[in-house]
């Protein structure tokens, strides 16, 4: 048996690349569905929103990229979906070049979806090199930092953001990122100015913010995959309350496999302790 | 499967990079290297509709706002870069830009990372916590700031209480690192699960959303 | 003095305004704050020229000396491809230039990224070890947390994945509050050491 764990220890890597796509693949193929319970962060921003009166404005800062793009754009999706029912106007932006086109796409994608009119419920502003520079000009006046809009329309000249001056008419910022970057929309937009801010972070940076949580300094926080497929299910639930057809549920579609991925790591780590104590014990004798 | 010629070629070049699982090959070098093209050529489009020409060129041709000439100056400086004789000049915008944000953020970590999580640890009267509990967790939050920051006193030698209190730390910070790896799982399995998708949904049509 | 005095004096300068004008909300000084966060964008998105420019003398050495031809000459010509595309075509939602962006960088970047699932099975099975107790305290937090983030482990009990939540919540906020404060007093402490020109590494040589 020993002899045994110890020969798994030297296992080629390439088989453990084909378990993992094994387990990745088969769930896909054939989904068992399990049910997925809501965290409270995820709850939070849900529940922010929906409290939010018809007509609101919330800007979603597209700060990620395609590297995380299967972690993050499923929740951009669904919270667009969810304020876009509801009636809240959302204005896209981002921090990170990379991520234009990427919410360029959601939005569009959405927006033509719910029927909703560019200009009138929805807009996209584009990117802005400068993160602090960014969020401090959104707080005195949107104008000066987009002068035009991602199609490079000028801004006074779209009927959403007449109204529009600075944070005071913004009732949520959401940072969607893969990075540390939601600290920036915390550091100078909630400290300086007093903006909500929530965000929707990849599940490696998700631990790092539950201290803002505590604090109150962020409303709530969708995190990784998991938190996805918890705000899609909150969304299907409102869909199906008001008679919608149901959106896509991507997030949800791929957490069966992210389960057994899961399973499979935990196998592997206690399969490699066993090798590795097999391995000690027989050098020690 | 699909009939839509973008999707096989987004699908061949995602099977160009996950050949490199097997071992490094020229499909996955040319795949790597047409990314690094590709992203540079985006880039440097989004900078100029998304930067350059709203935040300063359109101000100077539109507006006439000469004021403008001030940041197109410090902005052409960059280019001093490539020419060796003059290459010091780079150091004026990066010295604008660096001054600025050092200075915007000294009062911003101080609010946001300090102020405001020192008084999320600071505790309070038994009372004011909604239920037991929630005042034992109050107790361990405060215990595991300090004993975390106790650990990274690097100016005393760890000796006595500092050595117990830093002994304490590293187990609140063995908790948060392990509960950082628990998330990386999810997230690194998480990427191939979104390329899996596209392979096998979008592409051969075999998953449907 | 242009190579040095000037660069440290804009550092100091801009760097000592910037924080006072936190402090004393005076019409100037709102002024200055508004023109600076103005400006900051139009110079910082000019510092794409250093960027392009390092990556195309970098490709086009290796090309003139003969080394990586056919790669290099890959990355020099979809750079020019893909700027030309998006200035003469616009880069709205139909452009050619988005279609290139979703059905090329999208899959490549992603693809590339998920490479790190397989790295990461391997790793955990080959480096994950429960050598010590702090390491094995390390290894007991990671599993709770891998199982109560996952459906499978709330379908298995509900107390799972509310305990993986107090891991979060509690113990390991706590070790990022910790981590946080330290971090927040480096910054301060870097921005001011910048500010007062005993940090001069972002000179170069």
């Amino acid at each position: 048996m020993r002899e045994f764990f110890i020969k798994l220890g030297k296992i080629d890597r390439r088989v453990i690349y084909g378990i993992i796509a094994l387990g990745v693949i088969l769930p896909l193929l054939k989904p068992i569905g399990l049910p997925e319970n809501i965290t409270p962060p995820v709850k939070h921003v849900y529940d922010y929103i929906d409290s939010l009166p018809a007509g609101s404005v919330i800007i979603l800062s597209i700060d990620y990229d395609a590297t995380v793009l299967p972690e993050v754009h499923p929740m951009v999706l669904a919270v667009l979906r969810h304020a876009m029912v509801k009636g809240v106007r959302p204005i896209g932006l981002g921090l990170n070049p990379a991520g234009t086109g990427l919410g360029l796409d959601a939005f569009t994608k959405v927006g033509k979806e719910l029927g909703k009119k560019y200009g009138k419920d929805f807009v996209y502003l584009g990117f802005k090199p400068n993160v602090s520079a960014t969020i401090l000009g959104l707080g005195e006046n949107i104008r000066k930092v987009f002068p035009t809009d991602y199609f490079g329309t000028p801004i006074d000249s779209i009927p959403m953001l007449k109204n529009v001056r600075n944070y005071n008419d913004i009732a949520l910022t959401i940072s969607f990122s893969g990075s540390s970057l939601p600290e920036n929309w915390i550091m100078y937009a909630n400290a300086r100015y007093g903006e909500k801010i929530a965000c929707g972070v990849t599940a490696v940076m998700a631990a790092d913010f539950y201290p803002y949580l505590q604090t109150g300094q962020l409303v709530g926080m969708i995190a990784g995959l998991k938190g996805a497929a918890e705000y899609e299910t909150l969304v299907n639930r409102l869909f199906k309350k008001l008679g919608l057809k149901r959106p896509s549920v991507i997030a949800i579609r791929g957490m069966d496999a992210n389960s057994l991925a899961h399973v499979l790591i935990m196998v592997f780590i206690i399969l490699g302790n066993l090798a590795f104590f097999a391995a000690k014990y027989k050098e020690e004798k | 499967m699909s009939h839509d010629p973008w999707v096989w070629i987004a699908a061949i070049l995602s099977l160009f990079i996950f050949s490199f699982l097997y071992k490094d090959n020229p499909f996955y070098k040319f795949a790597e290297h047409l990314l690094v093209g590709v992203s540079a050529g985006y880039y440097l489009n989004i900078y100029w509709y998304n930067g350059i020409y709203p935040n300063i060129v359109q101000h100077l041709t539109k507006e006439h706002n000469w004021l403008y000439i001030v940041p197109l100056f410090l902005g052409l400086l960059y280019f001093a870069i490539f020419i060796p004789k003059f290459s010091y000049f780079i150091r004026w915008p990066i010295a604008f830009l660096l001054g600025s944000a050092s200075g915007f953020a000294i009062p911003a970590a101080f609010q946001a990372r300090i102020m405001e999580q020192a008084k999320g640890t600071i505790l309070l009267s038994p009372s004011s916590y909604h239920s037991p509990l929630a005042f034992f967790n109050a107790i361990l939050i405060f215990i595991g700031v300090l004993t975390v920051l106790s650990y990274f006193f690097f100016s005393k030698e760890h000796k006595g209480t500092l050595k117990i209190s830093s002994k304490i730390g590293i187990i609140f910070l063995m908790i948060g690192f392990g509960a950082s790896f628990g998330y990386t799982v999810m997230a690194r399995v998480s990427l191939l699960i979104g390329r899996l998708q596209f392979l096998l949904g979008t592409w051969l049509g075999l998953i449907k959303y | 003095m242009l190579q040095r005095t000037i660069p440290l004096a804009l550092v100091f300068i801009m760097g000592i305004l910037t924080t006072i004008q936190f402090y004393i909300p005076h019409p100037i000084s709102q002024e200055f704050y508004r023109t600076t966060i103005d400006w900051m964008n139009g110079i910082s998105s000019m510092a794409i020229i250093l960027a392009i420019g390092s990556l195309v003398k970098h490709h086009w050495t290796k090309v003139s000396r003969g080394q990586n031809v056919i790669y290099s000459s890959t990355t020099l010509i979809a750079l020019t491809a893909m700027a030309l595309i998006g200035f003469i075509g616009g880069i709205g939602q139909h452009s050619l230039f988005q279609k290139l962006f979703e059905n090329v960088q999208i899959p490549l970047q992603a693809t590339m990224f998920s490479l790190l699932a397989f790295f990461m099975a391997s790793a955990a099975y080959r480096a994950f070890r429960a050598k010590t107790f702090e390491a094995t305290l390390l290894l007991l937090a990671a599993f709770i947390v891998m199982i109560g983030m996952i459906p499978l482990g709330y379908f298995i009990s509900p107390g799972i994945s509310a305990f993986s939540q107090w891991i979060l919540d509690v113990p390991n906020m706590a070790a990022k509050r910790g981590i946080m404060i330290g971090v927040g007093l480096g910054m301060i402490s870097t921005s001011l050491k910048i500010i007062l020109g005993i940090e001069r590494n972002w000179l170069g040589g």
